[in-house]
């Protein structure tokens, strides 16, 4: 069995470590929101797991280039490493935003700008889940996987901007307020705390399982290579 | 949300997101976990096919 690095065993203690800490802002150190109540904690996981997904969507973008450009399959693992990791935590910015949504618009789902576009970016990496698993061959895989990511990797952006761009009810808390949107509320000194030590957990976060992820598709490509030499 | 007095009580929403997060992330790193357990068990088959001669192979 391939030795774990030290780095990555202090980076598991930590990510836990971190979401500990955040988990215990969220929960008591940030304030109650008053109009929302309760529920208004979630939007620090929310806004975390949001944040570190699109980044690595986008990441993921940047993989493919390198990809297409070198052709060496180790950026092809970075690729589906960040998609996956990716997809969970997108993932859980949408039910966390369903669950949010519920006492705040009274309603699970609504086909908002924001809400379609995210859902719109879910189904396109789960397809390139389903493209990558028809395809035997490693290189063929590899790069359709990568223009499928350079071009999937538009929705990122299209997502981030679509409450800034578009006339929606889904609220802007940084960079701009929207008038009509239901549920936006200012955050204060110690929201902000939690908010930031979200947003730097979760990326922590990111980081270990991107990395764990990367390694056991460094055992999967090993597994493959002896599974041909084998039946040689 | 117009015209309330007091704040809404949605714990339990609250409490399902944080619920639902924890599993999440719990089910993910299991599969990591158990996916690296399942191939660590084949690359040991693997090798020790490999080690055997070509006569036994067949």
């Amino acid at each position: 069995m391939q030795s774990k690095p030290l780095a990555l065993t202090i980076l598991d203690v930590l990510s836990i470590i971190v979401l500990g800490i955040s988990t215990y802002l969220a929960l008591f150190f940030a304030p109650t929101e008053l109009v929302m109540g309760q529920v208004q904690r979630v939007f620090y996981f929310h806004i975390g797991t949001a944040w570190t997904a699109l980044m690595g969507f986008i990441l993921a973008a940047v993989f493919s280039v390198t990809y297409l450009v070198t052709k060496n399959l180790k950026w092809d693992r970075y690729q589906v490493a960040a998609i996956e990791v990716s997809l969970v935590f997108f993932f859980l910015t949408i039910v966390l935003g369903s669950i949010w949504a519920r006492p705040a618009w009274n309603t699970w789902w609504t086909w908002d700008p924001r809400l379609t576009t995210a859902a719109v970016t879910e189904l396109i990496y789960i397809a390139y889940f389903m493209l990558r698993q028809g395809i035997d061959d490693p290189e063929r895989r590899a790069r359709f996987g990568a223009v499928y990511a350079l071009i999937g990797g538009l929705s990122a952006p299209i997502t981030f901007f679509a409450i800034r761009l578009f006339r929606t009810i889904h609220p802007v808390v940084i960079g701009g307020a929207n008038a009509e949107a239901e549920g936006g509320f200012s955050m204060t000194a110690d929201m902000r705390v939690a908010f930031f030590f979200a947003i730097f957990a979760f990326t922590i976060i990111f980081i270990d399982l991107y990395w764990n992820r990367i390694r056991l598709g460094e055992l999967q490509d090993k597994v493959e290579q002896l599974k041909l030499k084998v039946s040689m | 949300m117009f015209f309330q007095t007091t704040t809404p009580d949605t714990s339990g929403y609250m409490i399902a997101g944080f619920v639902v997060s924890f599993l999440v992330m719990g089910l993910y790193v299991a599969s990591l976990y158990l996916r690296s357990r399942n191939l660590n068990t084949d690359k040991a088959m693997l090798e020790e096919m490999d080690k055997q001669p070509a006569s036994k192979k067949k």
